[in-house]
């Protein structure tokens, strides 16, 4: 009797253990390559999709010469940069890394660009959370 | 590398990717996302077209 139960419980708790590992590992991996989250959960065209969107719109921000805020304490735009282009996750680290994104703000192209990066970022932390939500079974 | 992009593209642009994004986090099957995701292109299009008027009409 006691085994039958251990059985019927083993698989059902490592289902458990698995679905919280994915709702750690997804939002993680997909914070540090955009759409890798989904790819991980089998979301094949949506994670590629999620990369290729989120990917485009941070490196035609960098060609098109924009900012990269750095870690700062200074004026709340410049914080709420930061926190923006932080989205981007593995692009802000290895851009940051290659000393890219330094361009002065002094045309209008330029300030595109700035937003593009931190839009990118923040399309980011949302499609962390959506695989996040398919991790825990909130969304298929 | 250097990008030069009018204003238009680079609205046009932002607007496609950010309606992917939007598509694709928002709405559970497949057909709401896209409809979903056009609904958000049509309507970033559309208040950048109606802002520039906008601005077009103060201006005189």
């Amino acid at each position: 009797m006691a085994n039958s139960t251990q059985l019927k419980t083993k698989p059902a708790t490592e289902t458990t253990q698995r679905a919280a590992m994915m709702a750690i590992v997804a939002p993680a991996l997909g914070w540090l390559i955009p759409g890798a989250g989904h790819m991980i959960q089998k979301r094949w065209i949506r994670g590629a999709l999620l990369l290729v969107s989120i990917g485009t719109l941070f490196v035609l921000g960098l060609m098109m010469q924009g900012h990269i805020y750095r870690a700062n304490g200074g004026d709340i735009l410049d914080i709420l940069g930061f926190i923006g282009d932080l989205g981007a996750g593995g692009m802000y680290i290895v851009t940051l890394a290659l000393n890219g994104g330094q361009g002065a703000i002094a045309f209008a192209i330029a300030d595109y660009g700035t937003k593009f990066m931190i839009v990118a970022g923040l399309l980011n932390f949302i499609a962390i959370a959506d695989a996040y939500h398919i991790a825990i079974g909130k969304k298929q | 590398m250097t990008v030069q992009l009018t204003h238009f593209s680079a609205a046009f642009v932002f607007a496609l990717f950010a309606s992917i994004v939007f598509g694709i986090t928002h709405r559970e099957t497949t057909r709401d996302m896209i409809r979903y995701g056009l609904y958000c292109f049509g309507m970033f299009l559309g208040g950048v077209l109606v802002a520039g008027w906008a601005m077009w009409l103060i201006r005189r």
